[in-house]
């Protein structure tokens, strides 16, 4: 038989690739898991898409064919919680959602705060439905006391560090830690939250928390430790991300640092966009308990501004994945956390392209390009050679959120039940489809 | 006239048709507590559980007392002599006692929204007796049922709550009953207990003592809770009564024909001097005894919705 000269063609997509400043229809190329090329519709290309059989040709008409998207920011439990979500359940959601990369955070159990770790949850990655790449620990067990060996974390594979869940308290420590990776131009990934403003706190201060009779963590908790980090990172240089902004003044207070020339990026997450607090009073949901905490919908337009003018880089799920039994309690007994790795795309596409804030380049540079960047990541671009990942969205697609949808091992979701737009059509790994919708 | 819903988890979104109601019928209960046999059947076939997570010596005594009264089959559950100290849930806790058919739950939790909670897992009528920092709303029916005994209305009358303000449940719903009712309301106590956007109720705010009981009818004492001097609210207790504590002197302050009320349990010599606590405007005891009158309207009431369901 004559050996094919593609392996598979996506023909008649919306190509967009920011990294490429590519716009327009076109067909898609892939070869060994790498992107072939990519060419406009001719009399040649349609020639060569008429000799490829069927099954190896996806019809994207209609459709937005994208680089891979990259969630910086999700907890993949493994080692330690498996019954909550494995590597490869995790993966599973992400190909759902997407997302052919995920970056795991280091809070398992144990923590990622050595090479073995690193290396374990690279094993497991192997034959998982999306790439991973690991965030390793700033200290020791998380512990916020002593630096972890970040030079061996870097040298197994983490892309950057984090002591995510919690805040590096100790201003000393962060400065070591910023100054020390450095040295292998890793960024730190903060969870900007002063833990002494925010203690036992379960969601957001406002008269929301006064109407509720619930212990508030304050906005200011987050803006004072992001001005924190950002002066540390003025005086000693390294790279700082800001994990989830949630707060009007974050958003600010980045600003004016990128302003100022610090190094510093940020993302944000679905719920930080779309949630309010004062949904927390209708039903007690404790899927909408998640740290940092819904604000209000001052914040939402900030980020909102933030996310139009470029102050915020990326957009990620943190995804977060708890038991149900843990999450089906009274509301500040429950862990906080949400899963988002299957909502994050409609969330995106319902909330900040349709309502006309971002178009669809501005939003796949925030999941593609930017995350790559800021990790150094090979991948998040469609350039020939790239490994052939790539998402095809079906743009206008209205879906239900339903919990049996989700692969993921939990099902901890405030959006089930949502009415969304734009929904993933094709997820495809290294030139593999990982994901079909049916 | 009926209550709108068939729990009964807070005073927020309640009307002052339905409160009126429940104050209505407690006014015959109330006189039933009077007589020799105080015992109507009203509730006879009806089963009760009293679910209390956090101690509590009035509530559950007037919840149990309204009960046997009404001549309901009661049960009290306490946190410290459960499975809860095996590890089981709160769901799994009340899925189990509802198998053994009860019909309706007074509950007490440390955690707001728990009340709600119940309402998702379990079919029978709930009685929030305490939620968190939330709402207590049997507690505010009986003070409003206090005052109104005393002055014949609620509206026009001028309510200075006092104390921690931001860790009362009663101090909530008793803002949601008093303004519904269209009394003037006002909170005072130490800044660092006053929540965030407190003034958002609808209440006037007071730091300073003297100017809060400035014109005011009912003064309603909340108790204090000695162990916010640890987590940094407060400086030390000799400050609190100090600033806050209600003494006869500062009474002077007041309307003519004032009310001194107070939740319990007190401090005395801390938040109220005794000379204020038992003096002749004090009501502390007479809200005891109309809480169980209070109480057994409600659970009347809410009995009232079975039927209507059945």
């Amino acid at each position: 038989m004559k050996k094919q000269a593609y392996d598979l063609v996506i023909k008649d997509g919306r190509v967009i690739d920011p990294a490429l400043g590519f716009g327009h229809v076109a067909h898609l190329f892939i070869k060994d898991g790498k992107i072939a090329k990519i060419e406009n519709d001719n009399i040649s290309s349609r020639k060569k898409i008429d000799f490829m059989p069927d099954e190896n040709v996806i019809d994207a008409a209609g459709k937005i064919v994208m680089p891979g998207l990259i969630d910086m920011h999700v907890h993949l439990r493994e080692p330690g919680r498996e019954d909550e979500e494995t590597i490869v359940s995790g993966c599973q959601a992400a190909a759902a959602g997407g997302f052919t990369t995920v970056c795991c955070m280091p809070n398992t159990d144990p923590a990622i705060d050595n090479q073995e770790t690193v290396k374990f949850v690279l094993s497991r990655a192997e034959m998982a439905d999306a790439r991973v790449y690991v965030v390793g620990a700033v200290s020791k067990m998380l512990k916020g006391e002593e630096l972890s060996e970040i030079g061996d974390l870097v040298k197994a594979g983490a892309v950057a560090i984090s002591d995510d869940g919690g805040y590096v308290q100790n201003p000393q420590l962060m400065r070591n830690a910023l100054e020390y990776a450095s040295m292998f131009n890793i960024p730190i990934i903060s969870h900007a939250e002063d833990d002494f403003l925010c203690k036992d706190g379960v969601m957001n201060e406002s008269f929301q928390s006064t109407r509720l009779g619930m212990k508030g963590r304050p906005a200011v908790g987050e803006v004072i430790a992001v001005l924190r980090d950002i002066k540390l990172c003025e005086l000693v240089g390294g790279r700082l991300h800001i994990a989830h902004v949630s707060t009007a003044g974050a958003v600010e207070a980045i600003r004016m640092a990128k302003a100022d020339g610090v190094d510093v990026t940020a993302e944000v997450c679905p719920q930080h966009f779309c949630l309010t607090d004062d949904m927390i009073g209708e039903k007690f949901d404790t899927n909408l308990r998640v740290n940092p905490p819904i604000r209000t919908k001052a914040d939402i337009d900030a980020i909102i501004k933030g996310l139009v003018d470029g102050t915020i880089d990326c957009i990620a799920s943190d995804h977060a994945p708890h038991a149900e039994e843990e999450k089906d309690v009274e509301f500040d007994q429950a862990p906080p956390g949400m899963i988002g790795l299957q909502t994050t795309v409609g969330l995106v596409k319902t909330y900040l392209i349709d309502k006309g804030y971002l178009s669809w380049a501005d939003a796949i540079r925030k999941m593609t390009r930017n995350p790559a960047r800021i990790l150094n990541l090979p991948v998040g671009t469609l350039k020939v050679d790239s490994p052939a990942d790539i998402t095809i969205i079906d743009s206008d697609k209205k879906w239900t959120v339903k919990k049996t949808d989700f692969r993921s091992k939990s099902k901890n979701s405030p959006f089930v039940g949502w009415k969304l737009s734009g929904k993933v059509s094709h997820t495809i790994l290294g030139g593999r489809v990982v994901y079909s919708d049916k | 006239m009926k209550l709108q819903s068939r729990h009964l988890l807070g005073l927020e979104g309640v009307s002052a048709d339905e409160i009126s109601l429940i104050l209505d019928t407690a006014v015959s209960f109330r006189e039933i507590i009077e007589r020799p046999i105080k015992k109507v059947p009203t509730l006879r076939g009806i089963t009760v559980l009293n679910l209390f997570y956090e101690p509590s010596t009035r509530t559950k005594i007037s919840f149990e007392l309204a009960e046997k009264r009404l001549s309901a089959d009661t049960i009290t559950f306490t946190k410290a002599m459960s499975s809860v100290k095996k590890g089981e849930t709160l769901k799994d806790t009340v899925r189990n006692i509802e198998a053994m058919k009860i019909n309706m739950v007074v509950v007490r939790h440390g955690s707001s929204g728990v009340p709600y909670f119940l309402t998702q897992c379990m079919d029978s009528n709930i009685i929030n007796a305490g939620d968190g920092s939330h709402e207590h709303p049997t507690q505010a029916l009986l003070d409003m049922f206090t005052i109104r005994q005393k002055y014949g209305k609620l509206k026009g009358l001028r309510v200075v709550l006092i104390g921690d303000v931001k860790h009362s449940r009663v101090v909530r719903s008793n803002i949601w009953g008093l303004k519904t009712m269209g009394c003037s309301v006002a909170v005072c106590g130490p800044s660092t207990l006053q929540p965030y956007e407190v003034e958002k109720f609808g209440v006037d705010v007071y730091t300073d003592l003297d100017e809060a009981l400035d014109g005011a009818d009912v003064v309603n004492i909340m108790r204090i809770q000695l162990e916010r001097q640890q987590s940094g609210f407060l400086a030390t207790q000799r400050e609190y009564t100090n600033l806050f504590g209600v003494t006869a002197e500062r009474l002077k302050l007041l309307n003519k024909n004032f009310t001194i009320m107070h939740p319990g349990p007190m401090n005395r010599g801390v938040e109220i001097t005794p000379e204020v606590a038992d003096g002749k405007s004090s009501v502390v005891l007479e809200q005891v005894t109309n809480g169980q009158a209070v109480r057994m309207a409600v659970l009347y009431l809410l009995s009232g919705k079975r039927e209507e369901e059945e």
